[in-house]
This record gives structure tokens, C-alpha cells and sequence, in this order.
């Protein structure tokens, strides 16, 4: 009895403490965009770049109302989504490349450096001429940012899979392919995820800057439109939708990470 | 007709600093149905030897069959081997690792769920199937490894320390249940341990072996009134202790040498 009591109080406890954290939590982002609000209109700062949240808000209202935004907000949120599930697959199917020839690990080991090293997104010029300025060189931009780093670390977690779960295998006579598919790649799982984690925030950037340099859609575009038109109320705008909707992404490939890991 | 074999048996280490003999001319043989024990001080190349007659890798001299076919790289021949561990698989249900052995080696797949019952029954775990690994304990997961092992019906089991990880209380446990299963399904056994008692109290014979490099050094037999008892009641028998203390005098004499 008296332990319920306790625990009872123990959990209330809790609840209290996470109501708080809230609490706290709101009142930065509303502090935040008051300050931002007021500091506009007493010309604290110049509203003529840092805008203000109303005119940010009422841009928001007039995008929605004739539809333009959702095609933009649609576009970028398409190539992104397709750019970083084609960066992980890749980088997925290249470690196993990797993994299955020791050799090829190897030789290419000095030029994985190299590519990782090397900022991907100055590719972004040759792949427009290259493959066109459209959707596919944005997409090829979201996925190429992402690649390298990938293969790096899932490789490095093929290679960290406990030799005696193979040891086992052997026994059985599995073949290299068994080997892969039973022990080195459900193994690997919790290490793909957080790569998708990471990933999701390269691709955002691996698309915008794609969007920057060519594309006449997108929130990318919309930022650099802005930009060149001096209309920073469309700027701040679409980067507070990204902002939205890159944590809306990230949270879901989170939920996928705890529903993985509970069904293992 | 001997049913394993191994003759003339050298193996070198080679790595950049240098190359490391760790068996140098092994010959034994094993009789089927036999349960025989290597013991030797660490770097007598027991586990060397155990990991050669499992076809894990190429001796790099000499040959070892089982009932005259060549171990190494035979899909034929199926071989169980137990390590420290039991390296169930976690994302596999213990009825998924039992039958893992199976699944590699294109088993019909109507018959897995009855051999994993069972071999679970077997080993005194019934209705376990459809749990995880982890929610088992280490010496219900040794067990669950041992089935894994029967399941795939080999000719020759190879026990690499398969109890050292447990617990004393399971540890005697577990002894007990493979020998009786071993001696239930008819199987040949190699057990590789540095617990000299368990030696005793499981094997029909010990092969003692000195180590730097890895040497046959003595064979012992285990005399027939403790073989027909089960290693827990082995181990409370007069002839236990004599046996203990011959042994015992030899391996202190080996570790006496090299320290010299």
C-alpha cells in the first residue's frame, strides 16, 4: 500500500516535471517570435530584411490561398524524400559491395577519403550540365551528398559484426550471400537508421542548394527568388517551412527507429 | 575403421612480425560414438586444432577425414560446433535459430517446427519458441545453442568451452544435459577445455597436449566405471580424484617446463 503510495507520487512527480519542460519549451518560441515581432516594429532591427512574423504570416496566408506554396513545399519535399532514400539504398548496396570483396575494400579505400572529404555539393554545376537542369539533377544532388558518408559508416558496421555469428554459419556451410543476408545485415540495422537520421538532414541541404542553382520551383527557389527580388518576408517564410518540415521528416524516421527496434 | 582421423597435422600462424607454429605433427584417432577431451595449457594450440577438424580453415600440412572424406570445404559433411558463447541470433526467435542450421542447408520447411519442438523438449525447455534470446537466461541459451547444433543432425560435435561462460549451478547443469543427449543421439564429441574435472567427468579419453608448438603429449583413458556415470556423479567418484591427480602432475610438469 505504502509503496503504491509512493510510486503513485513518484510518477505524479514525473508529470509535473514534464509539464514543466513544456512549458518552458512554449515560452521560447513565444518569447521569440514576440521579440522578433516587436523589435521589427520599433525598428530595432531593419524589417526590411529581418521582416517580422506578421508579414511572414500574412505572405503565408496569401501563398496558401492561391496554391503556389503547396506545389513548391511539394516539389523540394518530393526530391528530398526520393534523394535521401536513394543517398541510404546506395550507400547500403555499396558497402555490401565493399563487404563482399576485401580486395575492392582495399584499393578503393584512399578515393572513399577523398569523395568524403570533398564538398559534394560543389558537384552541383557539373551534374546540372550533365544530367540537365531539372528534378534529376536535384535529386542527384540529395542522394550524392549523402552517399559517401554512408557507405563509410555502414561498411565500418558490416565489418564490426561479431566473427563468431559468422563462425556459426560457417559451420551450417552458408554461402557468402547467407552470410550477408542472416547475420551482417540484420546485425547492421540499428546503425542504418541512424544513418537515415543523419542523412535526412544532408539531403535537405544537398536539395536546396540544387534548387538554389537551378530550378525555377521549390522552397530552394523560393529563397533565392526572394533574394534576388530584396522580398526577405519570402525567404523567412520558406525557411521556416523547411525548418517544419525537416523535423516533421526526422521525427518520422525516429518513429521507424523505435518501431524497428521494438519488433527485433 | 577409425571414424576420424588426424594425421600429420602441422599448422604455422603467419603474420608480418612472424610466423607462429601452433600444431606440430598431431595424429590421433576418434571411434565413433566416442567422447574425447583436449586439455593442455594456453598456446598448446587446442583450439587450433578443434577449429581445423571443424573445415573452418586449411591445416597447412597433413589431412583430416571423417569416415575417409576430407573435412575442409565439404558441403556434405555436417559438423556442429558449440563456442564459449551461445551466439544465438537476437533478431531470430529461438525457433528461427534452432532451425537456422536447417534453412542454410535447403531443409523442407514443413518439418521445422516439429524439430525445433522437439529438440526444445529435449533439452528440458518446452514452449520456448517463439520468444527472444534475450529473454532466456545464459544457461537456458547454451541449451537452446546445443539444439541449434543436434539440429542439423551432424556426424561430429565440436565443443569449444562451451560451458566456461556459465555459472557453476548451470555449468553442472548443462554437463550433465549434453552428455546425455550425446549419448541418447549416438554422437562423436570433441571437447576443448582448460577444466581439467570436466575433462574427467565427460570424456572417454583425454589427450593432453604441450604447448609452443601445440604437441600431442600424453593420452589418457578414462577408466569404464566413470564413463558409465553422468559427470556430476563422475566427479563425487574415487577413481575422479586418482585419475585428477595423474593428470594434474602432468600439466603442472608441462607449465614447469616452459617456465624453465
Amino acid at each position: 500500500m505504502n509503496t503504491n503510495n509512493l510510486h503513485e507520487q513518484f510518477k505524479q512527480s514525473l508529470v509535473k516535471e514534464k509539464r514543466w519542460i513544456r512549458f518552458y519549451q512554449l515560452l521560447i518560441i513565444i518569447a521569440f517570435f514576440s521579440l522578433w515581432e516587436i523589435a521589427s516594429s520599433l525598428r530595432w532591427i531593419d524589417p526590411l530584411i529581418f521582416s517580422s512574423p506578421s508579414k511572414v504570416f500574412n505572405l503565408f496566408i496569401d501563398n496558401i490561398s492561391d496554391g503556389t506554396l503547396f506545389i513548391h513545399i511539394g516539389y523540394t519535399l518530393f526530391e528530398t524524400v526520393l534523394g535521401f532514400i536513394i543517398g541510404t539504398l546506395l550507400g547500403t548496396i555499396l558497402a555490401a559491395i565493399l563487404w563482399w570483396s576485401p580486395i575492392l575494400s582495399k584499393v578503393l579505400d584512399p578515393y572513399l577519403v577523398i569523395l568524403n572529404a570533398m564538398p559534394k555539393v560543389a558537384l552541383g554545376p557539373i551534374l546540372i550540365v550533365a544530367m540537365g537542369p531539372g528534378m534529376n539533377s536535384i535529386i542527384t544532388m540529395g542522394a550524392i551528398i549523402s552517399v559517401i558518408i554512408s557507405t563509410i559508416v555502414i561498411y565500418t558496421s558490416f565489418r564490426n559484426v561479431d566473427a563468431n555469428y559468422l563462425k556459426v554459419l560457417q559451420t551450417f556451410n552458408a554461402t557468402r550471400l547467407q552470410m550477408f543476408k542472416e547475420a551482417i545485415l540484420p546485425a547492421s540495422f540499428p546503425t542504418i537508421i541512424s544513418t537515415l537520421k543523419v542523412n535526412v538532414g544532408l539531403a535537405w541541404v544537398g536539395v536546396i542548394v540544387g534548387e538554389f542553382l537551378v530550378s525555377s520551383q521549390g522552397l530552394g527557389y523560393l529563397i533565392i527568388y526572394g533574394f534576388q527580388v530584396f522580398n526577405f518576408n519570402l525567404v523567412l517564410m520558406s525557411l521556416l517551412i523547411i525548418a517544419i518540415f525537416a523535423t516533421i521528416m526526422y521525427q518520422l524516421v525516429e518513429m521507424l527507429e523505435k518501431w524497428l527496434i521494438k519488433s527485433e | 575403421m577409425d571414424f576420424l582421423s588426424v594425421s600429420n597435422v602441422h599448422h604455422t600462424y603467419f603474420s608480418k612480425e612472424a610466423a607462429t607454429e601452433a600444431l606440430q605433427n598431431i595424429n590421433l584417432t576418434i571411434n565413433k560414438g566416442e567422447f574425447v577431451s583436449f586439455i593442455g595449457p594456453s598456446g598448446c594450440g587446442k583450439t587450433t586444432l578443434l577449429s581445423i577438424i571443424a573445415g573452418l580453415f586449411k591445416p597447412t600440412s597433413g589431412s583430416i577425414t571423417i569416415e575417409s572424406q576430407d573435412v575442409y570445404n565439404n558441403a556434405e559433411l555436417s559438423i556442429g560446433y558449440m563456442l564459449q558463447q551461445d551466439y544465438l541470433f537476437p533478431w531470430k526467435t529461438i525457433e528461427e535459430n534452432i532451425t537456422l542450421g536447417l534453412k542454410l542447408l535447403n531443409k523442407e520447411k514443413e518439418s521445422f517446427q516439429s524439430v525445433a519442438s522437439r529438440l526444445l523438449n529435449d533439452v528440458g525447455l518446452p514452449s520456448v519458441e517463439k520468444k527472444y534470446p534475450r529473454e532466456l537466461s545464459g544457461g537456458m541459451r547454451q541449451r537452446v545453442a546445443l539444439a541449434r547444433t543436434l539440429a542439423v543432425d551432424p556426424k561430429i560435435l565440436l565443443l569449444d568451452e562451451p560451458f566456461s561462460a556459465l555459472d557453476y549451478l548451470s555449468k553442472l547443469k548443462l554437463e550433465d544435459l549434453v552428455s546425455l543427449m550425446l549419448k541418447e543421439y549416438g554422437k562423436t564429441a570433441i571437447l576443448v577445455t582448460h577444466d581439467l574435472g570436466e575433462a574427467i567427468a565427460m570424456s572417454d579419453r583425454i589427450f593432453l597436449f604441450s604447448p609452443r608448438p601445440g604437441r600431442l603429449y600424453q593420452t589418457f583413458v578414462v577408466p569404464e566405471e566413470l564413463r558409465r556415470l553422468t559427470p556430476f556423479e563422475a566427479r563425487s567418484h574415487s577413481s575422479y580424484s586418482s585419475l585428477f591427480q595423474i593428470i594434474w602432475k602432468e600439466l603442472e610438469g608441462l607449465e614447469h617446463q616452459q617456465s624453465t
